[in-house]
């Protein structure tokens, strides 16, 4: 009779993972939609989220290659450029976006329960595809300029996870804060404004005079930016492994794990209170 | 750390009977006075004490629902139905008390939740049926089934803008049908699309009863309440009032409703006093009295009622010819009576300054009536007429029978026990 008790509990585990499950198929047919509604209409589609990037990079390749002589001297630059473009913006897109996540849904919130979590995580999902298709692009654009890429390119994943977690997190922490204080859309994009140049996407680490790199290094972004050129396209990169002395390496790589688990936390807090705020 | 909420949705593992239990449940809003959205707002006031208007929407609601049952909630607006059902469905949760839900809840109140106009008919099937928590697999299963029953096939690839609205509500209700949970929630679904799709609504109920589905229905329509909930919950200002057979709560928040009605005064223009070209002895008022000579606006039908037309004599006439009709409030003339004809004395009526006219067991049936009062020399014509009262405030009649018409007799079907129809 010992093994009662025990079972049921194993039973329900595997009832509620079931039902987790179901919010799986929930996050990826949302997704999917917002996917498919954003180019909905559109000629081009999809080839817009491309060109968006490759505008910005081809602009700044221009300045910063023809005019300010910056990126001259450095072996792929463009590609160099093109990386950090890339993940810049689907940084700024996604935490820009997931701002409004929740409140835009408010209707949907206010009739019906499913845990509200889904919400952001199928908008970060939505832009991770997009994402994934960008870089498929960069992938393409290494490929012709013949850039020997090594082994280490297989440790991508870890940095895109990486930087999954970071964006989900940071898309907790605004959406919930949204729901109260509607100053936070203008904040952020101050805060984005700002972190454009605070994180080395047109310029190259190694410009930046010694006790600034490394500040600048702290961040997530500009680590995860860093190792991407390093894993892609040339061992020159700058990584935080490179420049940060050992006792604060681990800042940037532990950053986004600190930053989705405390919004995930602030987000579940207020989650019960939605429907009545937003 | 925030404070405990001592809240918990249980799922109970032993087979039960219950399918719902609410056990001492509150819910408070709270409506800042200046709702503070943005910061500097929240950073100037920061240091004042926020004030807030309290919302209690409910207090301590307690109630169960069998396994199979058909539950209604009803009451007015504002009385907290549509925030009890959102706590059950987990949109809101409750500030105290516990909730046991034995079965698979349909999470949703509303029909069409989650649908989005861009897309087309079967692109919503597939989001919508998501939403409601099927997956992706069993959408497909279900695809035919929820078209045929919607009767949109020729439609199916049209985007969602283009339809009607009772396409849109066709569409909505043969999906939220076919995700299958052993309790129901319904948010005034009955009031919605025409008659046509109202009857397939009703099948769909009749069908969920054979099927010994438990329903928690919320409706304004008292009609619905009686014919297909076993019992009802009346909520008045977020508690409960009563919870008992559908028949009975039915009644109560109909009588309820009339005393409400009557707390604010039912017809302004009503009671207006049209003082004769003679008027020596002025109307001054109409009241409705029960047995207990207190004052009412609504009788049980076969009740006493005791009509009171009270007046000032003016010119201490000493014999006046009183003269009472009774109108149901469409206008049909009644019943009508006076002194003279009666050979009534009047005198002593007189002398008191009201007359009284008592209705023994009146015939009325379920529906509102008016008095028209006059007082007069002696007969009626112009110039005799001291005051007169063309329509006095209403009085409600309420029976709890299924007879219509104005009146409420006593009738068998042949060979059966003869009935009263109140």
């Amino acid at each position: 009779m010992n093994g009662g008790p025990n079972c049921g509990k194993i039973f329900s585990v595997i009832k509620l993972n079931k039902q987790k499950f179901r919010y799986v198929e929930l996050v990826k047919e949302l997704s999917l939609t917002d996917f498919k509604l954003k180019y909905q209409g559109s000629f081009l589609g999809y080839l817009w989220s491309l060109a968006k990037p490759l505008m910005l990079f081809a602009i700044l390749y221009i300045v910063f290659t023809k005019f300010l002589r910056i990126g001259g001297n450095i072996p792929h630059y463009a590609l160099y450029l093109l990386t950090g473009v890339v993940f810049w913006m689907f940084f700024a897109e996604t935490t820009a976006t997931s701002v409004t996540s929740i409140v835009a849904k408010g209707d949907l919130i206010r009739k019906i329960y499913f845990p509200r979590i889904v919400l952001v995580v199928s908008g970060a999902a939505t832009s991770m595809l997009t994402f994934l298709l960008n870089f498929l692009a960069v992938m393409f654009f290494v490929l012709v300029n013949g850039v020997p890429v090594g082994f280490r390119a297989l440790l991508l994943p870890i940095i895109l996870i990486e930087f999954l977690i970071l964006v989900v997190g940071v898309g907790f922490f605004l959406s919930s804060l949204f729901v109260k204080y509607r100053d936070i859309t203008h904040i952020w994009e101050i805060v984005l404004q700002g972190a454009f140049y605070g994180t080395p996407i047109l310029y190259p680490l190694t410009m930046v005079p010694a006790p600034y790199n490394k500040l600048l290094l702290l961040s997530p972004v500009a680590q995860i930016i860093q190792d991407a050129r390093y894993l892609l396209i040339s061992t020159d990169s700058a990584t935080a492994f490179k420049l940060l002395p050992l006792k604060f390496v681990w800042i940037p790589y532990t950053l986004p794990i600190i930053i989705f688990l405390l919004g995930y936390q602030i987000f579940n807090r207020s989650a019960a209170k939605f429907a009545e705020e937003v | 750390m925030a404070k405990k909420i001592n809240t918990q949705i249980e799922k109970p593992e032993e087979e039960s009977d219950i399918a719902v239990k609410v056990e001492g449940v509150s819910k408070v809003f709270k409506i800042p006075h200046e709702r503070h959205t943005s910061l500097k707002s929240a950073a100037l006031n920061l240091f004042n004490k926020r004030e807030f208007e309290i919302f209690n929407a409910l207090k301590d609601v307690s109630f169960e629902v069998n396994k199979g049952e058909f539950l209604g909630i009803i009451g007015k607006n504002g009385s907290g139905k549509s925030t009890l059902l959102k706590i059950l469905a987990g949109i809101y949760v409750p500030d105290a008390g516990k909730i046991t839900i034995n079965g698979k809840l349909s999470p949703f109140l509303e029909l069409g939740v989650g649908f989005n106009p861009a897309l087309t008919g079967r692109e919503n099937i597939f989001l919508g049926g998501t939403i409601l928590g099927l997956t992706r697999k069993q959408v497909e299963e279900k695809y035919d089934d929820i078209v045929k029953f919607s009767e949109l096939e020729e439609f199916i690839d049209m985007k969602l803008k283009n339809y009607s609205s009772g396409m849109h509500v066709r569409l909505a209700f043969a999906l939220s049908i076919n995700v299958h949970a052993e309790i129901l929630l319904m948010d005034e679904v009955l009031s919605v699309g025409d008659s046509n799709f109202q009857q397939k609504c009703i099948d769909k109920f009749e069908e969920y009863k054979r099927d010994g589905k438990t329903v928690l229905l919320v409706t304004h329509d008292i009609g619905a309440v009686r014919q297909y909930c076993d019992r009802a919950i009346l909520l008045r200002k977020g508690k409960v009032v009563c919870v008992d057979t559908a028949e009975k709560v039915a009644d109560k928040y109909i009588y309820e409703n009339f005393e409400d009605e009557e707390a604010t005064g039912l017809n302004e223009d009503a009671g207006k006093i049209i003082p004769g070209k003679n008027a020596k002895i002025a109307i001054t008022g109409v009241s409705f009295l029960d047995e207990k000579k207190a004052p009412r606006n609504v009788f049980q039908a076969g009740e006493n009622i005791t009509v009171r037309v009270s007046f000032e004599n003016k010119a201490n006439i000493d014999k006046a010819n009183f003269a009472l009709g009774l109108y149901a409030s469409g206008g049909q003339y009644l019943f009508g009576v006076n002194t003279i004809l009666d050979k009534i004395d009047s005198s002593e009526a007189i002398k008191k300054g009201f007359f009284d006219i008592n209705f023994v067991k009146p015939v009325l049936n379920s529906g509102t009536y008016y008095i028209k009062a006059s007082i007069a020399k002696n007969g009626f014509s112009q110039g005799s007429i001291y005051s007169y009262v063309d329509r006095s405030q209403d009085f409600r009649v309420m029976s709890r029978t299924n007879s219509e018409g104005l009146l409420s007799l006593e009738y068998h079907w042949g060979g059966s026990e003869p009935r009263l129809s109140r």
